[in-house]
């Protein structure tokens, strides 16, 4: 099959980016409602291609992703927040110092939410990233689910369970695509630079990669690290898109880690571009799903709606592609210009 | 001949069974030394101590006179000591190329990288053929092939080996000696563990014979070779 030459790579790269840009913005058109979702698929995207940096690339398998994203949304929240409205919300108990008297941009705070997201990543990291596989997991799971715990109770930071409510719906479409931008710049980068490879070959033998003198744990720290800060970034995008938080499990809880691991599972572990695939394919369908919830009516009969049925359709289809599709859309490769040629040529030959 | 590496009194322990009880070794600079004994005798353990990638472990290891033995086994790679893993373990998805480059992890000398790049291509010309495929795709004498060069990317002054004619047909043992030499000529110094003793005692400028953790007998290559004990034990000869 014929190879696509660096330059032409380059051009369709561009002239994609470019059709990106009128799409998004000519993305009124689709409506106030398909225009929200155009932007919830970027935030989902960040928070799959952060996991799959550290589930997929890095090869160590963490469940603390609703962690690091709540982080980042009560952090970036609590930072815009106007004022008045913190009196307002917070009536139980009123809202601690300096935070009761702050209020900052959206770009500062959503990045501060990803430096305390970070941090956290560093705190939890630290002790529970010498432990091995299952061990790990476990340890990321209870992390998630204590910061959830701790957003339940500590209601003059967080307002525990009445929630965080007025936030600023600072985040559109541009917002959450220039993240995605950053973010997949610098995962991509950093998954083809030197330190990627010693991550990649991690994943595959940490004990040869530790006789190759690889400082293993130093390696796994900072592709948590960077996996925390997106997460927390994407958190923030996503408090600013949906303008009210509260400590649900079903809404920043263990839930929230398994979708984006649904995501990144569907995409290919370790493929960035899988995981934006997986993150795009998860908004749609679990809009469409929808439908389930609620009555249908088919030949006149009427089918009562059950809610959690979308969720219930969703866990069958993550346990088929685990067992019969393990690699997902993309295994741990990169969707590209080649790959796309590669597939209409066999199309073509395939019609002739 | 100076002396670039010495383990003394190494004792290596996994929970309560003793691998290692006690043994005391010399590596001069450009020679080959080996090890030799049967199954369980201690000979990756030996090693994996030098690498300090066993948990437990008593004694000292000196190189170039300076004690290695708490440094982390990514100090001790850059400090010049490369371990060729028992298994070659050379990582399945990343290209032939990538395990190379793996191999030079950490240096920052660009000349040196692509010297002994090309040096490590000149010695395995199938290797050449191949960079772009997978690891995992390369036949069984191949991967052993990829993993020495892999780790002779890490510029050692020490080359360990531990067992790298396992599982090859006589030709390409054969051919892994050769290697060993060609290593040697570039005057690096290499601790080879083996259970193959005859090609090891033939090519080794000093052998020890290691059983159940202690050192039972140590010489010159040829005079292990024609010993009574070794002979009958190590090398079939009734
Ligand atoms: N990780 C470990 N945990 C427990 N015991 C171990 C471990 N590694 C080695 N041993 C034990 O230590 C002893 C020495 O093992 P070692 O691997 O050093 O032998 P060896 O000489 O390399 O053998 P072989 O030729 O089969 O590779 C054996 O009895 C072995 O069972
Ligand atoms: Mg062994």
């Amino acid at each position: 099959m014929k190879k696509i030459s660096l330059k032409i790579n380059l051009i369709l790269t561009i002239a994609f980016l470019i059709g990106i840009y009128f799409f998004l913005s000519n993305v009124n058109i689709l409506g106030d409602y398909w225009s929200r979702i155009v932007t919830l698929v970027a935030i989902y995207s960040i928070m799959a291609v952060s996991y799959t940096l550290v589930n997929g690339i890095t090869g160590i398998f963490s469940l603390g992703q609703a962690g690091f994203i709540a982080i980042g949304a009560y952090t970036s929240a609590l930072l815009t927040l106007s004022i008045q409205q913190k009196e307002m919300s917070f009536f139980i108990q009123p809202l601690i110092w300096p935070l009761n008297s702050i209020q900052i941009g959206f770009l500062p705070a959503t990045i501060i939410g990803g430096l305390v997201a970070a941090f956290f990543a560093f705190l939890i990291g630290y002790p529970s990233l010498r432990l091995t596989g299952d061990y790990f997991a476990i340890a990321t799971l209870a992390f998630a689910e204590i910061i959830r715990i701790l957003i339940q109770n500590l209601y003059g930071v967080t307002n525990g369970t009445l929630g965080l409510k007025g936030i600023n719906p600072y985040t559109n479409v541009w917002w959450a695509w220039s993240w995605l931008l950053v973010t997949v710049i610098v995962i991509g980068s950093l998954k083809y630079s030197s330190y990627g490879r010693a991550l990649r070959a991690i994943s595959e033998d940490p004990v040869a990669a530790k006789v190759m003198g690889i400082d293993v744990f130093r390696h796994q720290m900072m592709a948590f690290v960077i996996s925390g800060f997106f997460a927390g970034v994407s958190g923030a995008l996503y408090a600013h898109w949906i303008t009210t938080l509260d400590p649900r499990p079903t809404s920043l809880g263990v839930m929230l880690t398994f979708y984006v691991l649904i995501m990144i599972v569907i995409g290919g572990l370790g493929s960035i571009t899988g995981a934006i695939l997986g993150a795009i394919f998860f908004a749609f369908v679990s809009q469409w799903l929808r439908i389930f919830e609620s009555n249908i009516t088919i030949f006149g009969f009427t089918i009562p709606g059950v809610p959690g049925m979308s969720m219930l359709i969703l866990s069958v289809l993550f346990i088929i592609v685990m067992i019969f599709w393990r690699r997902g859309l993309m295994g741990k490769e990169e969707l590209n210009w080649q790959k796309i040629y590669n597939f209409f040529k066999k199309v073509e030959v395939q019609n002739e | 001949m100076p002396e670039i590496l010495k383990i003394e009194d190494l004792k290596v322990h996994y929970g309560v069974i003793n691998a290692i009880k006690g043994i005391n070794v010399r590596v001069n600079a450009g020679e080959i030394v080996t090890l030799i004994g049967a199954n369980g005798a201690g000979k990756s353990s030996t090693l994996n101590a030098i690498m300090n990638l066993v948990t437990s472990k008593k004694g000292k290891i000196l190189y170039e006179g300076q004690d290695i033995t708490k440094r982390s086994t990514a100090e001790i790679v850059k400090s010049g000591i490369v371990l060729v893993p028992e298994g070659r373990r050379i990582f399945p998805n990343l290209t032939v190329q990538e395990n190379l480059m793996i191999g030079s992890y950490g240096r920052s000398d660009k000349d040196g990288i692509k010297r002994d790049f090309d040096f490590v291509l000149s010695l395995f010309p199938r290797i050449k053929e191949r960079l772009k495929q997978p690891g995992g795709t390369l036949s069984g004498g191949e991967q052993q092939m990829l993993a020495i060069g892999r780790a002779l990317m890490g510029s050692p002054q020490i080359l360990l080996m531990d067992e790298p004619s396992l599982g090859l047909a006589p030709l390409l043992v054969k051919m892994v000696f050769e290697v060993i030499r060609k290593i040697k000529d570039e005057g690096k110094t290499i601790l080879l563990v083996e259970q193959n003793a005859t090609m090891a005692l033939a090519n080794a400028d000093y052998a020890y014979v290691l059983e159940t953790g202690k050192i039972t007998l140590e010489g010159s290559g040829k005079s292990l070779l024609a010993h009574e004990g070794v002979r009958k034990s190590y090398l079939g000869v009734k």
